[in-house]
């Protein structure tokens, strides 16, 4: 019996296929302009691995902002409680999930296994995955390249709350000759404040993790815990918390079996 | 829907861009509204009266403009419309509720200044709107928050407006001062109007607005049941006919649909599942035509019973003390009423806290949602107190802050959804 959890949002689309308590398998595809055609190349790639959605043995749940998209879904749950259920089982146990993704950032307190409180941003990116995306670009290089420069570079202070003042800001360093090392730190540190600033505003419990797309570099979290005052763990699972999170879920919701808080995953230390 | 073209026309309302509204408002309210299933049959009038949102009661406007009566157009609940009945006048809401006049509202204020401000000045300045633009209208402005303070200066370039000074504080000197504010507002109809107030005509005007509100506090009364007998939505619409209806009229359709109500209770027959979440919504005031929240919850499965808002139970849950028979004291009255009204505009309001608090109980509610628009510092202020508040009855809440665009529709579902997975039910 395979539960299947896909997790479609802005910018990448993450699969993870639990059989029994090991992960059968687990990808990424970017997402695209069409979440429906995502959908479809995700089933096609199941498909190759043997793996069909509509076996009635097979249960699927999508999250993330192209969750409706899915059509093939069993259920459809929002990244809210899915991420929170990835990210506590890779914690194994209640902790408080960060996740900074493309489009949005989560903060999700888990207590006994379920969300307790959540906070997002607001209708803006700055503090997003988005702003350095578009940071990244306007200094011409990709976000791995920015983290890079960021670590051997001194923040600069980039003070705009709005990513496109931002934007006007950096170009402004550009132009007065700054160094990228410098203007990429003063990115990073941007998003990190304003994600320690969210996490602030809600409780603090003392274990956090932080997922989604911004946890693959530990640059990010190792900023992120000295703002924070408090560790802040990544998992290399990190990525999948949401995916992984709607497959645990399926398991809870259709399987026969009743250890629903079954810690499948080697859990960080 | 009868042509109102003409009166449009002789309004002087710019037609063109006042058709553009014209066609989206039939598909936005069928998508919001008509998609409902099991509607009480009572909201077939509160249809209608969208339907000729912009012809069925200004054309009754006009008609009493041409009789020699005078119009009062207002934008908030501490207006007290009693007096201006009084006077043989019509009070009217005038409150913005579309982005389709913001951008009018953003030409002469700043972006960030609220969405409600923005589409009320919008709205007189566009052309659109034919409330905005009946003949000698009184515009009765008010001081509750800074926003509008400046805006009244603003739109004052274009038409009169009155201003109402507005306590911030509750002491005994303060309600002393409404008093003295209501004094001098009946001073301002009756030159207005050129009819004296007197006490048995302004006990007449308590009458009436009392009886709008008894009916409406009936329907919210039958939303404590479970199942419970109509939707969230369509007891907002109600709310917010109620603004610019003639009072009596609202009276009697709301009694009607009360009727209706309280016998669906008796069958035990509600518009959602007895176990759909009961959603409590406190925050800003949701003008006509902002149904952008509550669609978004009850799409998601759950139930809003209850609105804390000035679209809700701020707007009918206190009454005016019948029993006064002289001016003074039906004016002490008056005050003393309006100053039970508990908006974030005062310091400190513990009482829309208690208000909050109490609704939760008394409606059986699951979670609160408070949502304040864009750029309202006083409510998005005051959230911090009611989520401490909520944390403390152990009721969970959830804050939002929105305006009237469509384009965080998504990011909002995603969150209202998170929070009724959340509740668990």
């Amino acid at each position: 019996m395979y539960f299947i959890g896909i997790d479609i949002g802005s910018t990448a689309a993450k699969t993870v296929v639990l059989d029994g308590e090991k992960i059968a398998a687990s990808f990424i595809l970017p997402t695209g302009w069409s979440s429906k055609e995502t959908a479809a190349r995700i089933k096609a790639n199941l498909d190759e691995l043997g793996i069909d959605v509509e076996a009635d043995d097979t249960k699927v749940i999508a999250t993330g902002y192209g969750r409706i998209s899915v059509d093939y879904a069993d259920k459809v749950l929002t990244e809210i409680s899915c991420h929170g259920k990835g990210g506590a089982n890779l914690m194994a146990g209640d902790c408080v999930i960060i996740d900074v993704g493309g489009q949005d950032t989560k903060i999700i307190t888990m207590e006994k296994g379920t969300v307790a409180r959540f906070l997002m941003n607001d209708k803006c990116s700055a503090g997003t995955g988005k702003f350095i995306e578009i940071m990244a670009n306007r200094m011409g290089v990709d976000i791995m390249e920015l983290f890079m420069l960021a670590e051997a570079g001194t923040p600069i202070p980039i003070s705009s709350m709005c990513t496109v003042f931002a934007e006007s800001e950096v170009i402004s360093q550009m132009g007065a000759g700054k160094s990228k090392e410098d203007i990429a730190a003063g990115i990073v540190e941007s998003v990190v404040s304003r994600v320690a600033l969210l996490a602030s505003r809600h409780d603090s419990l003392d274990k956090y993790i932080l997922t989604g797309g911004l946890s693959l570099n530990p640059y990010f979290a190792v900023r992120l815990a000295k703002k924070l005052g408090q560790e802040v763990v990544t998992h290399e699972m990190g990525i999948y918390a949401g995916a992984l999170g709607a497959a645990l879920l399926a398991a809870d919701k259709f399987s026969k079996m009743p250890d629903s808080n079954l810690h499948r995953f080697p859990a960080v230390k | 829907m009868a042509d109102y073209r003409q009166m449009w026309s002789d309004l002087n309302m710019d037609l063109e861009k006042h058709d553009l509204l014209c066609e989206v408002l039939p598909e936005a309210f069928g998508g919001v509204y008509l998609s409902q299933e099991n509607r009480p049959q009572g909201m077939d009038f509160y249809d209608f009266v969208v339907s000729e949102i912009h012809g069925v009661r200004p054309s009754e406007l006009v008609e009493h403009r041409k009789n020699g009566g005078k119009v009062f157009g207002t934008f908030c609940v501490y207006v007290p419309d009693e007096v201006v009945f009084a006077a043989g006048a019509i009070a009217t809401g005038l409150c913005g509720g579309s982005q389709f006049w913001v951008p009018g509202g953003e030409k002469v204020l700043p972006a960030n200044t609220c969405p409600l401000i923005k589409a009320s000045v919008g709205a007189r300045l566009d052309k659109t709107c034919p409330f905005f633009l009946i003949e000698d209208m009184v515009f009765v402005g008010e001081t509750t928050c800074d926003g509008k303070k400046k805006a009244w200066e603003i739109l004052n370039q274009d038409v009169p407006v009155y201003v109402l000074d507005i306590p911030q504080m509750k002491r005994e000197k303060d309600i002393a001062a409404f008093e003295q504010e209501i004094m001098d507002f009946i001073k301002k109809v009756e030159d207005v109007t050129g009819n004296k107030i007197t006490p048995e005509a302004l006990g007449e005007g308590i009458k009436l607005i009392n009886n709008k509100r008894k009916a409406l506090q009936r329907i919210n009364n039958t939303r404590k049941a479970s199942p419970v007998p109509i939707s969230g939505k369509d007891a907002l619409l109600v709310t917010q006919i109620a603004f610019y209806d003639d009072p009596a009229r609202c009276a009697q359709m709301g009694n009607k649909l009360a009727d209706e109500l309280e016998e669906r209770i008796a069958k035990q027959e509600g518009v959602f599942p007895a176990d759909a979440p009961r959603i409590l919504i406190t925050g800003t005031p949701m003008a006509i035509p902002n149904w952008k929240l509550h669609h978004i919850i009850e799409t998601a499965g759950a139930a809003v019973v209850v609105e804390e808002l000035c679209t809700g139970t701020r707007y009918f849950e206190n009454l005016v003390d019948e029993t006064q028979t002289t001016i003074e004291g039906q004016v002490r009255a008056l005050a003393e009423r309006y100053m039970k009204t508990n908006c974030a505009c005062f310091t400190p309001n513990p009482g829309r806290l208690d208000d909050i608090a109490r609704l939760v109980k008394q409606y059986n509610v699951d979670g609160v949602i408070d949502a304040n628009l864009q750029f309202c510092g006083l409510y998005s202020t005051e959230s911090y107190l009611v989520k401490q508040k909520m944390d403390e009855l152990g009721i969970p809440v959830l804050h939002i802050e929105t305006d009237y665009s469509e384009n965080d529709f998504e990011q909002l579902r995603t969150r209202v959804e998170a929070f009724l997975e959340m509740l668990g039910k």
